[in-house]
């Protein structure tokens, strides 16, 4: 994707409403036919950062570019970007045809074409001869389907997506997944899509935008923002994490847990304070004596696949996923590959995640941002 | 709902009962009237008078219609345009849109006579440069003021309360497939507040039809409508009969008026669940 040019060029966004800071000196290039997400927990601006590319929200500060001229105060209507709406936004008033008809009749093209165009749209969506049918009768997949075809019928360049899939039941969110995603590559244009589902995100993009408190944390690949997280919100955010406090010794050696570990990270300052990373699925279980650290176990939970076992290591709590059983008291030893551990430099983050001692399911999903339903202007 | 039959009865009577006897009695007595003459016999003889006033039927409807399209084009903008403001001035305004409403409407209608007449504010203050005085009451001007500017809140509300309603979603969508302000209003906001725009007609034009105070405070006798008649059925010529007959028509009038203005909106009232306020 990057050997595309860029077709959306974020540079220096600041946006407040009423004195609080939404957005915070926002900078983002985004490529010709590439799938964009942002991702973040509620109220972190990535709904406004959207709207802004939409053209309904004007930003105090910074430039918007569209492939290379500067769009700031060019008003929706005029953009060639178009968004598929949270609740779909669906004319009542019309039926399904005449709901994607409409911008191509505001663009006054021809009768037949404009029925050309909607049939190859409603075919796209899978929603054949439904045309005549109203808005009301349709379910909520279908009404999401019309809105796809409603924003791709005028051919935009920019597809802005704002939870589309938010309002659908988690069988459904799945299959529309693979569709837009599908979609998205037959017609090879730009997708930019907000979520907060960190699995939505890695699974459909070719770039992640990690975004909190109005400032973006990480771009990259979704490899990158799950392998390499850029501190430790991304590391908590996206997937589970045991996040370590430690220093780095010198190159390829960090030391944590009072024991010096042979890392594959480098071009860290002699002895600098860093935090370690390791994902739970990375660890390996071994007989207690053999392994590079031990602890007893005080709690595990199956949970299909594997099971999820809590290990207190010296007062941390570690999270491990493996298919090997133990029990609660049982006392184990600890394994990780030098590749499985992830140096990132200290951040304003630090501190804040990656411990299990506090952790029970149900506070889990109190807490779990992405339970909470957006709702941000 | 079987078990709760006895209870809802009871809930219900008050309101049947109401009914019964505020609306249905009335209406039987109405088409009693009209079919008898004055000894109580079945006659038809009042509803034959009726193509006499042919005339002033026709020139009601036209009042009706002119305050009603008057007070549309007065209100639509306004119930938009407050729509879009921010929700504290919004109370206020539309206090200030019923304020009026707290007062006799028998007392707003006659203090146009102290604004308009002669010796009026308007005039007076004209008096005063040396123009006029100049006829602005007693004509039938003066007569379509005072419709619109009795009836004009019956207009707002339902508009307002549809437009605020409104999905800033769907005006959005609208600008994003490309409409610029006017055709968001003409393609999507019009649409969308036609059930509101039915409301405001019928709370408007039905009263302005048959009213006959306004035309008697403000027309002076120069413009008589059907309500006049009606009036002076009743309370002058004493024929209970014709008044009753009279009545019928205007009524079967209104309803026709009121079925055309339905089926012009019916599908779109199905859509939005029918706001009538």
């Amino acid at each position: 994707m990057k050997n595309t040019p860029v077709i959306i060029d974020l540079q220096n966004i600041s946006v407040s409403f009423d004195g609080t800071t939404i957005l915070n000196n926002i900078n983002l290039q985004i490529h010709d036919g590439e799938f964009v997400t942002l991702l973040g927990p509620s109220g972190c601006g990535k709904t406004t950062t959207l709207r802004i590319i939409a053209g309904f929200l004007q930003q105090d500060s910074g430039d918007v570019i569209f492939e290379g001229k500067n769009i700031n105060g060019v008003p929706a209507y005029k953009r060639q970007v178009n968004t598929i709406f949270q609740r779909y936004a669906l004319f009542p008033h019309l039926n399904v045809y005449e709901n994607i008809a409409f911008g191509l009749r505001l663009k006054k093209m021809k009768e037949d074409d404009i029925k050309a165009k909607v049939q190859a749209m409603l075919e796209l969506v899978n929603l054949k001869g439904f045309g005549s049918r109203n808005i009301d009768s349709l379910s909520g997949g279908q009404q999401q389907r019309v809105a796809i075809a409603r924003a791709l019928a005028v051919d935009p360049r920019v597809v802005l997506l704002d939870e589309p899939l938010g309002a659908l039941d988690l069988k459904l969110r799945k299959d529309m997944q693979v569709e837009l995603k599908n979609i998205q590559q037959k017609l090879g244009i730009t997708f930019i899509y907000v979520t907060h589902d960190q699995e939505e995100a890695l699974s459909m993009s070719d770039t992640v935008v990690v975004m909190n408190n109005g400032e973006i944390q990480h771009i990259g690949t979704p490899i990158d923002v799950y392998n390499e997280p850029a501190n430790a919100f991304v590391a908590d955010f996206i997937g589970e994490s045991n996040i370590l406090d430690g220093v780095m010794r010198e190159d390829f050696h960090v030391e944590f847990s009072g024991m010096r570990f042979q890392c594959v990270d480098k071009g860290f300052g002699k002895d600098e304070p860093v935090d370690v990373v390791i994902r739970p699925e990375d660890i390996d279980v071994v007989p207690a004596g053999q392994g590079m650290l031990q602890g007893e176990v005080t709690s595990v939970t199956f949970k299909g696949v594997h099971y999820e076992i809590i290990v207190d290591v010296d007062n941390f709590k570690w999270m491990i996923q493996t298919t090997q059983k133990a029990s609660v008291g049982d006392i184990i030893g600890i394994s990780i590959k030098p590749d499985e551990m992830h140096v990132m430099k200290k951040s304003e983050y630090s501190g804040l995640y990656g411990d299990y001692s506090s952790f029970s399911e149900e506070f889990d999903e109190l807490s779990d941002p992405t339970v909470v339903e957006e709702e941000e202007e | 709902m079987k078990r709760s039959s006895l209870a809802q009865k009871i809930i219900n009577a008050p309101y049947i009962l109401w009914a019964a006897l505020f609306v249905i009695a009335p209406l039987i007595m109405v088409l009693y009237y009209a079919l008898t003459d004055s000894t109580g016999a079945f006659s038809l003889d009042s509803v034959k008078q009726i193509g006499d006033y042919g005339g002033t039927f026709i020139l009601s409807i036209s009042y009706g219609a002119v305050a009603t399209l008057i007070s549309l084009v007065i209100a639509y903008p306004f119930a938009y345009f407050l729509a879009h403001t921010k929700a504290n001035f919004q109370r206020m305004s539309v206090m200030l849109v019923m304020l009026p409403m707290w007062m006799s409407f028998l007392i707003r209608t006659y203090s146009w006579i102290t604004i308009l007449g002669e010796s009026g504010v308007i005039n007076s203050a004209l008096g005063k440069i040396g123009i006029g005085p100049l006829p602005l009451l007693n004509n039938g001007g003066a007569v379509i003021l005072g419709m619109v500017y009795n009836f004009l809140p019956y207009m707002i509300l339902p508009l307002y309360t549809i437009m605020a309603k409104m999905d800033v979603r769907l005006i959005e969508a609208a600008q994003d497939l490309g409409c610029g302000k006017l055709q968001v209003i003409r393609k999507v906001v019009f649409p969308l507040s036609v059930p509101g725009i039915a409301s405001g007609i019928t709370m408007v034009f039905v009263p302005c039809v048959s009213t006959f105070y306004i035309t008697q405070k403000l027309g002076g006798g120069q413009v008589n409508l059907i309500g006049d008649v009606i009036e002076a059925q009743f309370q002058t010529a004493n024929n209970y009969n014709l008044g009753a007959a009279l009545s019928l028509v205007l009524m079967v009038m209104i309803l026709i008026c009121l079925g055309v203005l339905n089926y012009f909106t019916d599908s779109d009232d199905e859509v939005n669940g029918g706001v009538l306020v």
